[in-house]
């Protein structure tokens, strides 16, 4: 397998149902947090560092072997939001879809028969990852990434921002990433000895209402 | 493909035309076309004339609302469990072309929650002219376009208009009010679809959606032969 494979799933084409998805923005928008490319890079740096660290972490913990089921438990005590559980659920399914069909593996058919309703989205990234050849720092990056990448895409269509402000955005972000999925990586190497407690807990408490705020809205753009 | 016919295996991954059990999936047929042409309207109409005669099942994309599964909810074409709704973050043709995972979702969950169906509709939200169902989701698509929408949309083609493999004319009865040309609107599509075969229709009218049945039963005779 090959290095590359981590373009094909960070691509934010890989169809796995992101694009209905705005990583709590359409929520941070309406109540104003976000009206522009600074606010936008702020809300981004937030869910980088307590979304995306404990995304990155599972994914990558995921990589290493350790046991999906308990990764799963460990993720839903880290989402207080029902709203959330239910869309990172909604979206693991998704994602596994997409795995097996474009990485067929006896594992993630295994995790399939497991949670036939979807597991949380970062554990599946991370078999999905595996699947595909990749290792434990591609897919904490990967999880990092997309834990900013949607919110940027979704802030384009909300608020008709310059699309070039919001790729400047996620670019100014990198050497974070970066520092964010070694982070990750190093706290998912402490779950193969330690357990999942070992992971982070980070949580951003206004992602969390915000997001059963949304889940109540009649009319939205996003799902979540 | 990823075929799975063990009969406690995994979901399907894609557009495999048996369930997980080995048995038949149903049919599925994808509703396309611009805003307000009569998408919700047809399948309202195709639910209230096949209901009795088939096992059937709808998912509507709203770009942001539930207004269509709602409707046909309060209509009450279908009982509820047999609408579903499906939210496509303000792009109906992503959901319906480039990333089908949540449509085929939930064309799963109802095979899986109500049992066997014979048919499953499945409408997009009103789009553009290039909006087309993915092959992985849907066996066969209907174009529904209007006379009001103006006559010339026919003549400007797109891949709805074009390789759709039914397309509908629909609100003929409106044709006088707009100045619409019928004849020309018939011309033009057969220009742009050859063999492909047109609906005119009114949903107003006796006739209503009974030619579009018809078509819809020739599909289903097709899909179980
Ligand atoms: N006069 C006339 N009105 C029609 C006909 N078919 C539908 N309508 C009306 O046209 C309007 C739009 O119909 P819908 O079925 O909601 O259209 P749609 O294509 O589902 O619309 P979106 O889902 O919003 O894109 C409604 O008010 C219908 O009652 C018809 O044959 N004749
Ligand atoms: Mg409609």
């Amino acid at each position: 397998m090959s290095r590359a494979a981590l373009l094909v799933l960070a691509d934010g084409r890989f169809p796995a149902g992101g694009h209905a998805h705005s990583g709590g923005a359409e929520a941070a928008v309406k109540a104003g947090r976000i009206t522009g490319a600074g606010s936008l890079a702020d809300f981004c740096r937030g869910r980088l560092h307590t979304a995306g660290l404990v995304s990155g972490a599972v994914a990558a913990a995921a990589v290493l072997g350790v046991d999906p089921l308990e990764l799963d438990r460990a993720t839903d005590a880290r989402t207080p939001s029902p709203a959330l559980r239910v869309a990172a659920r909604k979206l693991g399914r998704q994602l596994m879809r997409a795995g097996r069909a474009t990485w067929p593996s006896a594992e993630l058919d295994a995790l399939a028969r497991q949670f036939p309703k979807g597991a949380h989205q970062p554990v599946v990234l991370g078999l999905v990852a595996r699947a595909a050849g990749l290792g434990a720092e591609d897919a904490a990056y990967c999880a990092a990434y997309e834990s900013v990448s949607g919110a940027a895409s979704a802030v384009v269509r909300l608020l008709s921002l310059d699309p070039f402000d919001a790729t400047g955005v996620l670019a100014r972000l990198a050497p974070e990433l970066d520092r964010v999925a070694d982070r990750a990586v190093e706290a998912a190497r402490a779950v193969v000895g330690d357990g999942v407690n070992a992971l982070p807990a980070a949580s951003a408490p206004l992602l969390e209402i915000g997001a059963e705020a949304h889940a109540a809205w009649a009319v939205r753009l996003f799902a979540s | 493909m990823h075929l799975d016919h063990d009969h406690h295996g995994p979901a399907a991954v894609s557009a495999d035309s048996h369930r997980p059990d080995g048995t038949r999936r149903a049919l599925r047929i994808g509703l396309g076309g611009p805003v307000g042409s009569g998408k919700t309207a047809t399948v309202a109409a195709l639910c209230r004339i096949l209901r009795d005669e088939l096992s059937l099942a709808v998912v509507t994309n709203d770009i942001y609302t539930r207004e269509d599964a709602e409707f046909l909810l309060r209509e009450a074409v279908l009982p509820p469990e047999r609408i579903t709704a499906v939210e496509t973050g303000a792009c109906p043709h992503t959901a319906i072309r480039d990333d089908i995972s949540a449509n085929l979702e939930a064309v799963e969950d109802l095979e899986d929650e109500i049992g066997p169906l014979d048919l499953i509709l499945v409408e997009s939200g009103g789009d553009n002219l290039t909006a087309t169902f993915s092959k992985g989701l849907v066996d066969a698509q209907i174009f529904v376009i209007d006379v009001a929408g103006g006559d010339d949309i026919p003549r400007k083609g797109g891949p709805g208009v074009t390789t759709a493999d039914l397309l509908v004319v629909n609100k003929t009865d409106l044709a006088p009010y707009v100045g619409s040309d019928l004849g020309r609107m018939a011309a033009d599509a057969k220009a742009q679809r050859a063999e492909l075969p047109v609906v005119f229709q009114s949903l107003r009218t006796e006739a209503g959606v009974c030619e579009v049945a018809g078509w819809v039963r020739g599909r289903l005779a097709a899909w179980t032969a």
